[in-house]
Parts: C-alpha cells; sequence; structure tokens
C-alpha cells in the first residue's frame, strides 16, 4: 500500500517536474504581449491591449506577416499541385524505373538539407538573379518539400482503391473527366493535410529567406523577428512580444484544425 | 442486348504468369453467366478483361457483333458492379446513379430524372440525397445496380456482387439479383468464388482452374455431371466421394467392396484398369444391412446439416460420406452401408469423366 | 449452345501490337500523360535540390570566393579545401560540438524525456495527458524564430524569468554553459516527436503480453526490459536515425546563440553559414558541405534500409 502512495506521489511530482520544464519557456510569449512596459521576466499581466499597437507603428511587422503568408501560400500551391500530379500518375501508371524514383526521391528528402545545401543554393539564386525574389524563394522551398509531398501523397493514393476510378472509366469518362470528377475529390484529405504541412513548413523556416532575401520590406516574420532581437541596442519588448504572438498564433490555429479534422497523424512530418 | 463471345482469349502478366490460358466461351444474348473457381484461378481477371479495365495479351473479345479487343472500356458498351461497389464517396445516391449519364452529356434535369426513375424501381427514392457512407450494403448494392441500369448496356459485369452482404442478406440478396437479371433480360456475367451461388443464379457457368476452363454447363450438368474431378471436388456443399478403384468385368472393385458400373460408363470400361470412382453423398442411400452393391464400414462421424446428417463411414482405410434424412442418423461405432444411385455415381479416368 | 454472331477474319493470333492500343491503368492515363504529370515536379526537384547537390561537390573542388579574382574565374584546387578542413582545428572544434549537441539533445535528450512521457501517459486518458501532450506538442509547433527568443528571454542575464525563480543574480547560462542551454533548448524543442512516435509504438504492444508479464510477478522495470523493449526496438532505431539526422542538421541553435560566444556553439551548420556566407570562403564552405551531406546519405542509407526489412 505505501509502495502504491510512493508510486503515486512520484508519478504526480514527475508530471509536474515536466509540465514545469514545458510550460515556463512558454510563459512569457502568453503573459508579456498583455503586459505594460514587459521585460524579459514573466510578471502577471496587466491585460492592456496597447502593446498591439506598436505592431501598427513599426514599418516592418505587419508586412512581413503577409510576406511569410504569400510565402506560405504560393508554395503549398506549387507542391500540393506539382505533388499531386506526380504522386498520382507515379501510384497509378507502371512508369519505368518508377521504384528507383520514389527511393531517390525519398533518399534526396532527408539528406539534401538547407544546411547542407545553403552554399550552392546561394550561389544558384546569385547566378539566376533569384536574390530578393520571393518567386525564386517559393520554387526553392518548392523544390526541397516536393519529395517528400510526392512521397506521403503516393502513400495516401496508393491507400485509396482503384475500383472508383475503373467505375468512372467503364462509364466511359476520360482520364481528364476521372481526376477531376473522381480523384481530386476523394484525395482531398489527403490534398489539405500535404497544403498544411507545406505552410506550416514555410511559414516556420528561417534560414532560407534569412540567407535569400535581403530586402527588409519582402522578408517574412521568421526573418524580422529575429533582427527585431538581435539588432544593436536594446530590443523593443513591446514589440517583439505581440508580434511573436501574432506570428505564432496561425501555426496554433491550423495544428488545432488539423489534429480535430484528421487526427494529428504527421507521422513527424510536419516539420522538414 | 448483345451476346459475348472470347475466342482464343489469353492474358499474360509481365512477369510472366498466365492469368488466363487461350480461353473460348460464348454467353448468348439475354443470359445469367457465372464464371466459378477458387482465388487466384483468373475469373476476375477474365471479366475485367472482358470489361477492359486489363487488355488481353492474345485473342479476340467480341461483345455484339462487335470485336472490342482494342477498345477503350468506356467504348465497349458494358457496364460493371464492383466487388466494393465502388460508389463515389462525395457524391449523393442520385449522382451516382446519373453518373454514367453525365460522362454521356445527358442534361441534368434528365439524368436526375432518370435517376429518380431507376432508383424508384429498386427502391432507393427515400434515400436518393443520401452519401454511400450513410447507406447499408444491401442498399449500397442496390444502388451500384441502379447505376449499371442506368447506362442502358448491353451487357452487365459483375465483379463478387455478393461478398460483400453479410450472410443473411446474401440469400435475399441472391433472389432479388436474378429476379432483376430476367426481368429486365440483359446479359450478365458475375464472378463468384461460392460454388452455391453459381449453382442458384446462373443461366450457365464455367468453372475456373488456373487460367484454365474446366467445365461449361448448366447448373443441373455441372453438379450432376461433373466434367472432371476438379470440378467434382469444388462443386457441391458437401464434397463428392472421390474414391481409387479398379474395375473388374462387369463390376467395380472399390474399397475392398464391389459395385456395379454405373450407368453413364456401361460399356466404355476395359477390364482391369483403375478408375477413380464418384458418388455425392447426397446419392448415397445408408442402411444398417448390407444391400447389393454397397460400400460397408464403420460409422465414424455424424454432422448435423439441419434437415439432414451427414455421416461418415471408414470403409477399410478410405472415408465414405453419405447424406442421411433426419431421424435415421446411425450411433457412432456401428456398422453402416452406402449404397450408390447406379444413375448418379460416375466414373473418372485420368481425371476426365468416362462418358458417352 | 448459341453461338454469337462474328466477322469471320477475327484474329486468332495474339496481336501484340493492338493489346497495346490503349493503357491499362486505373484512370487510362497511358505512360505519356503520366510522365506529363510527373514533368514539373522532377523539374523543380532537379533545379532547385538535385542541382545544388551536385554543385556543391563541385564548388568544393574550387576556390570560390563571392567578391574578388577568384569570384570571377574560379580555379579547380581539387582535394585542397578538403585537406584544408581536416587540417583546420575550427572544423574539427565545429565536428565536436556537433556530436556534443547531436548525442546530449537528441540521442539523449529527446528519446529519453519523449520516451519517459509516452511511458508514463500511456494508460492514461483526459485532461492532464491533454494538457501534457499539448504543452509538448506547442514547443515543437511554434516558429523556430519564437522560440529561440523566448528562451533567450527565459535564459537572459539581467532579469530573466529563469534567474528571478531561480534568485541567482549574475547566473547567465547562455554565456557560461553556452552548449548545455543549446542541448536542453533542442531536448524542450524536439521531445514532441519522439513522444508521438513512442506513443504510437507503446499503443501496439499487445496488452495480452503485458498482462502474462504482470501475472507472472514482473515489476514495472522487468515489463518494460522483457515485453516492452522487444516490441518497440523497430521503433527506437528509426527514431534515433530520424533526430540524429533532424538535429545534424538544425540551424536553430544560430538564432539563439549565432555560434557564440568564442564559438562555443559552432556547430557544423553554424560553421558553414560562418565561413561561406560570412567569410565568403564558398569553397571551403562547400568542401565542409560536402562532409555533411556524406554524413546524411549514411543515416539517410541506414534509415532506408531500416524501413524496407520492416516491409
Amino acid at each position: 500500500m505505501t509502495r502504491f502512495v510512493l508510486g503515486r506521489i512520484g508519478f504526480y511530482t514527475l508530471i509536474a517536474v515536466l509540465l514545469a520544464f514545458f510550460t515556463i519557456p512558454l510563459l512569457w510569449l502568453a503573459a508579456a504581449p498583455f503586459t505594460s512596459d514587459p521585460t524579459y521576466e514573466v510578471r502577471v499581466p496587466d491585460f492592456t491591449l496597447d502593446n498591439f499597437t506598436a505592431i501598427l507603428e513599426h514599418p516592418y511587422a505587419l508586412p512581413s506577416l503577409l510576406n511569410s503568408l504569400v510565402l506560405a501560400v504560393g508554395t503549398a500551391l506549387l507542391v500540393v499541385l506539382f505533388a499531386a500530379l506526380a504522386a498520382y500518375a507515379l501510384s497509378r501508371v507502371r512508369l519505368p524505373g518508377r521504384d528507383a524514383l520514389l527511393y531517390a526521391l525519398l533518399l534526396l528528402s532527408s539528406i539534401i538539407t538547407g544546411t547542407a545545401a545553403m552554399v550552392p543554393l546561394f550561389q544558384l539564386a546569385v547566378e539566376l538573379n533569384l536574390i530578393d525574389s520571393q518567386l525564386g524563394l517559393i520554387l526553392i522551398l518548392s523544390g526541397g518539400l516536393l519529395p517528400a509531398a510526392i512521397f506521403m501523397l503516393k502513400d495516401f493514393m496508393d491507400s485509396t482503391p482503384k475500383s472508383y476510378e475503373e467505375s468512372a472509366r467503364v462509364f466511359g469518362a476520360s482520364p481528364l473527366q476521372i481526376v477531376r470528377h473522381v480523384v481530386v475529390p476523394l484525395v482531398r484529405p489527403g490534398l489539405a493535410t500535404i497544403a498544411v504541412w507545406a505552410v506550416a513548413n514555410v511559414w516556420g523556416n528561417f534560414l532560407m529567406p534569412y540567407l535569400l532575401l535581403s530586402d527588409v520590406e519582402k522578408q517574412p516574420a521568421a526573418v524580422i523577428m529575429y533582427t527585431l532581437y538581435t539588432e544593436g541596442g536594446q530590443a523593443n519588448l513591446t514589440l517583439l512580444s505581440t508580434f511573436g504572438l501574432l506570428y505564432s498564433v496561425p501555426v496554433v490555429l491550423m495544428y488545432l484544425f488539423v489534429s480535430k479534422k484528421y487526427g494529428f497523424r504527421f507521422h513527424g512530418g510536419i516539420k522538414r | 442486348m448483345a451476346a459475348i463471345e472470347l475466342r482464343g482469349l489469353t492474358k499474360v502478366y509481365p512477369g510472366g504468369v498466365k492469368a488466363l490460358d487461350s480461353l473460348d466461351l460464348a454467353i448468348p444474348d439475354g443470359e445469367f453467366f457465372a464464371l466459378l473457381g477458387p482465388s487466384g484461378c483468373g475469373k476476375t481477371t477474365l471479366l475485367r478483361t472482358i470489361a477492359g479495365l486489363e487488355t488481353a495479351t492474345g485473342g479476340a473479345v467480341v461483345i455484339g457483333d462487335r470485336d472490342v479487343t482494342g477498345v477503350q472500356p468506356g467504348a465497349r458498351d458494358i457496364a460493371m458492379v464492383f466487388q466494393d461497389y465502388a460508389l463515389f464517396p462525395h457524391m449523393d445516391v442520385t449522382d451516382n446513379i446519373a453518373y454514367p449519364l453525365r460522362i454521356k452529356k445527358v442534361g441534368k434535369a434528365d439524368r436526375q430524372r432518370k435517376a429518380l426513375e431507376v432508383g424508384t424501381r429498386l427502391g432507393l427514392d427515400q434515400l436518393m440525397d443520401r452519401r454511400p457512407g450513410q447507406l447499408s450494403g444491401g442498399q449500397q448494392q442496390r444502388v451500384a445496380l441502379a447505376r449499371v441500369m442506368a447506362t442502358q448496356a448491353k451487357a452487365f459485369l459483375f465483379d463478387e456482387p455478393l461478398s460483400n452482404l453479410d450472410a443473411r442478406l446474401r440469400l435475399e440478396a441472391r433472389t432479388f439479383l436474378k429476379k432483376l437479371q430476367r426481368e429486365l433480360g440483359v446479359t450478365t456475367v458475375f464472378v463468384t468464388h461460392d460454388q452455391a451461388e453459381a449453382l442458384a443464379m446462373a443461366d450457365r457457368m464455367a468453372v475456373m482452374e488456373a487460367g484454365h476452363i474446366r467445365q461449361i454447363g448448366t447448373p443441373a450438368e455441372v453438379f450432376q455431371r461433373p466434367a472432371n474431378t476438379f470440378v467434382a471436388a469444388f462443386i457441391g456443399s458437401t464434397p463428392m466421394n472421390l474414391l481409387d478403384g479398379t474395375v473388374r468385368g462387369d463390376t467395380l472393385e472399390v474399397a475392398g467392396c464391389k459395385v456395379p458400373v454405373p450407368v453413364s460408363a456401361e460399356g466404355l470400361l476395359v477390364d482391369g484398369e483403375r478408375i477413380v470412382y464418384g458418388v455425392r453423398p447426397e446419392y448415397n442411400t445408408y442402411s444398417a444391412e448390407p444391400a447389393e452393391g454397397s460400400l460397408g464400414g464403420k460409422v465414424a462421424i455424424v454432422e448435423n446439416l439441419g434437415a439432414s446428417h451427414l455421416v461418415t463411414l471408414e470403409v477399410g482405410d478410405v472415408l465414405v460420406q453419405a447424406v442421411v434424412p433426419e431421424g435415421d442418423e446411425p450411433e457412432l461405432g456401428v456398422d453402416g452401408f452406402a449404397t450408390p444411385r447406379r444413375d448418379r455415381a460416375l466414373v473418372y479416368r485420368d481425371g476426365e469423366l468416362v462418358s458417352a | 449452345m448459341a453461338q454469337a454472331t462474328s466477322p469471320p477474319e477475327a484474329p486468332e493470333v495474339i496481336d501484340e501490337a493492338r493489346a497495346r492500343r490503349y493503357s491499362s491503368d486505373a484512370a487510362g492515363l497511358g505512360r505519356l500523360r503520366a510522365g506529363a504529370f510527373v514533368a514539373p515536379a522532377l523539374a523543380l526537384i532537379a533545379v532547385f535540390l538535385v542541382f545544388p547537390a551536385l554543385w556543391v561537390l563541385y564548388l568544393g573542388l574550387t576556390n570560390y570566393r563571392l567578391t574578388g579574382t577568384a569570384a570571377a574565374e574560379p580555379k579547380l584546387v581539387g582535394f585542397d579545401n578538403f585537406v584544408k578542413a581536416v587540417s583546420d582545428p575550427a572544423f574539427w572544434n565545429s565536428t565536436w560540438l556537433t556530436v556534443q549537441f547531436v548525442l546530449g539533445s537528441a540521442v539523449i535528450g529527446q528519446v529519453v524525456l519523449g520516451f519517459t512521457i509516452a511511458w508514463l501517459m500511456r494508460d492514461r486518458t483526459g485532461p492532464l495527458k491533454r494538457a501534457v501532450e499539448g504543452l509538448v506538442i506547442l514547443a515543437w509547433i511554434l516558429p523556430s524564430a519564437v522560440v529561440s527568443f523566448l528562451w533567450v528571454a527565459l535564459l537572459d542575464r539581467d532579469g530573466g524569468t529563469l534567474q528571478a525563480l531561480l534568485h541567482l543574480p549574475g547566473f547567465a547560462p547562455l554565456l557560461d554553459h553556452p552548449m548545455l542551454s543549446i542541448v536542453v533548448f533542442n531536448t524542450w524543442r524536439g521531445a514532441a516527436f519522439s513522444m508521438m512516435l513512442y506513443g504510437a509504438a507503446l499503443g501496439n504492444v499487445p496488452p495480452s503480453h503485458l498482462e502474462s508479464a504482470r501475472l507472472a510477478g514482473a515489476s514495472g522495470w522487468q515489463q518494460l526490459r522483457d515485453v516492452v523493449f522487444p516490441h518497440i526496438r523497430g521503433h527506437i532505431l528509426t527514431n534515433l536515425l530520424l533526430i540524429s539526422l533532424w538535429t545534424f542538421n538544425d540551424f536553430t541553435p544560430f538564432m539563439l546563440t549565432a555560434g557564440g560566444p568564442d564559438g562555443q556553439t559552432e556547430v557544423l551548420a553554424v560553421h558553414v553559414y560562418k565561413v561561406a556566407l560570412l567569410g565568403q570562403e564558398l569553397g571551403y564552405g562547400a568542401a565542409v558541405s560536402t562532409v555533411i551531406l556524406l554524413i546524411n546519405l549514411v543515416v539517410a542509407v541506414f534509415y532506408l534500409r531500416l524501413l524496407r526489412s520492416k516491409k
């Protein structure tokens, strides 16, 4: 009996320590935006909303969120469209060299990371005149996300029965009609998952825009956030707290949406 | 409406697996035809090759008077019900039934009217705006049938149409499907692995094994006179007794007993040759006393079949089964005798039926 | 038997050409259209992923710089850059720091913490489980720029929250224990993945096995050792390889310490950035990138082998 009680006490102590470890770093983000004159130390907020005016006054804060949105949505559209087409063809048609291609894609997506490829990517962007080009960055980000996206979507399409398409085919539908009427509606959850995954990825990405966008008017929120707390002088904590919160909220909302709608089954895919 | 004819139809998969080996088959207009066989025998491949979902490696598929071997599935004038029904989950019942008409560019109002008409005929009129996910298995099957009926196709192909229903519903659907086919009069080919289903529904059937057709015939022919020991063993809810034997003049020596030569093999046997003697348990008469031409042994097992019992006798070192009406079943371990009906017993030589 | 009418000249022989006249995939797409479907994705991957990876191999063999004569006319210098790298103490320092970072935060930190949480929460449902898992996942999904700053604020030496909590004036972990700081940070940041993976793995351990061990009188630790670990061995290996790969390529420490102070947290990812893009020695940076690629390749091949053997 005492052993049981000790076990309970040990369990809840451990849980308390874990909760503290994960909560304390996050407290600042919850408290500081609503505290007058925030400092590094977490204090009980007085629930002011005045801090949010700092964002409106800052010339790059709100535009950077828009830039993040442009990059994220642009990349997600490109990735979903291209990955869906490729995954469908690879799932349904016995193309020569298909297995080797898939293996290569899986390998590529795990070994060619931003870190390993930053030198040539920077070079490539210089050569192709893609420095400070949001489109260029979208293409580069898409290239990096596509292999994993194709792989995940192909898995999804492989698990969708072929009989739907065959049925439409026997009724006389053309290949493109089948894709439009049957395949796209059937794999919509998969497409949505990939879109959310791509948006989350680009939204949080720091390295690539940091390397390739030097024009502060084009930089996304990740880079502006970093600049705000590293540039010389006293960091503007009022701005950092509210901006950090605004920048974080969409990711949390997206996570809640996905986990509610599809159950959270990203298999670690949400990052990278 | 159209007849279907297959000539030398061959399907070899990449990798060299021969799924269909030069099949010839003629299905007349309006017939309800079953393709029966164990899994992997090629029956589904055959159906899909008729549909055009698999391309034939050799031979020809003729529907009506048109050679459609190289024709796209959608241009063959056939309609197919898939094993999982393949109802589009994102469309309601109306849109599902009307889908073939949408492809044929029928106007929206017309195709909805037609969908309702066909749906009403199959008792789906209250369910027209439901999604497939909200329907029971039996209702889904009716929607799939309604969808093929809406096509005005010349022939219907059903892939295991009953296998997704639970056992009780399956019997009901069997009767329903047979009645519907009779009313529509459309040539229909269906695939099944269940011999009882094929016997119950089909006008005629083909029994397949390993890419070959082993017998074509009416259910009665296939049941009463299986053309070879494969069909004999495959057909029937209780397997046929297949016993090694030797011809001894005008009798056969089977399991140490003497039985008369069956009517079907009279005058066709050579003295001394080794044969296989076949008789269905249903065609064995059980008795407690020895009879003329009976197989005698000890009662080893008695299985309850409901209105009758399946009695297994140990005759020497072989087992012989007989169906006994209820009330007449023997005790275990007693002596028992099974007398085959001479007009129903069969003789197989090298696996093939001996008959005139 | 009724005979179907048919043209007498119907072919009897195998006709290969006709059989191929249309395609037999589910939608009748055909190889040509399928190729067109795959092409745009492959083109993008080729230009922006494969080509850079190949180019980095080439750049590593040149004396390329961002400015000056070597920028206009890069010369092939063979393996000079690699020789320079292996003889450069800064490279070895970075490699050693990377080993510490990966071992400390991924192999030990995330695996142990992730497994512990999954194990503690295995039979639970309800608000406590949701709260713990929600917080752990929150740390994982927030943008790296935000969490980096949160940790800067937490660990700040002039009035950071940790200092206030511990009442230790002058306590400056980012300056005094920079490597430990980023190890703890990355453990916090990435534990969610391991937690979810082990949570799923533990869910697949048949309850009957655990019950029979319990009936045999096995203690909690014995159940872990004899029943749970054998079942999730594959998951542990998968998990280790993936998070090692990710941590090895992680650039986030840069946002916390920028490699400092005095290069004490200059892991290879940061080292490449500093040498190649700040120091403008692209050739040398590319040589280090090649080393990173090769290490990634080794880990990834191991990982794919593992996936295959599981299938």
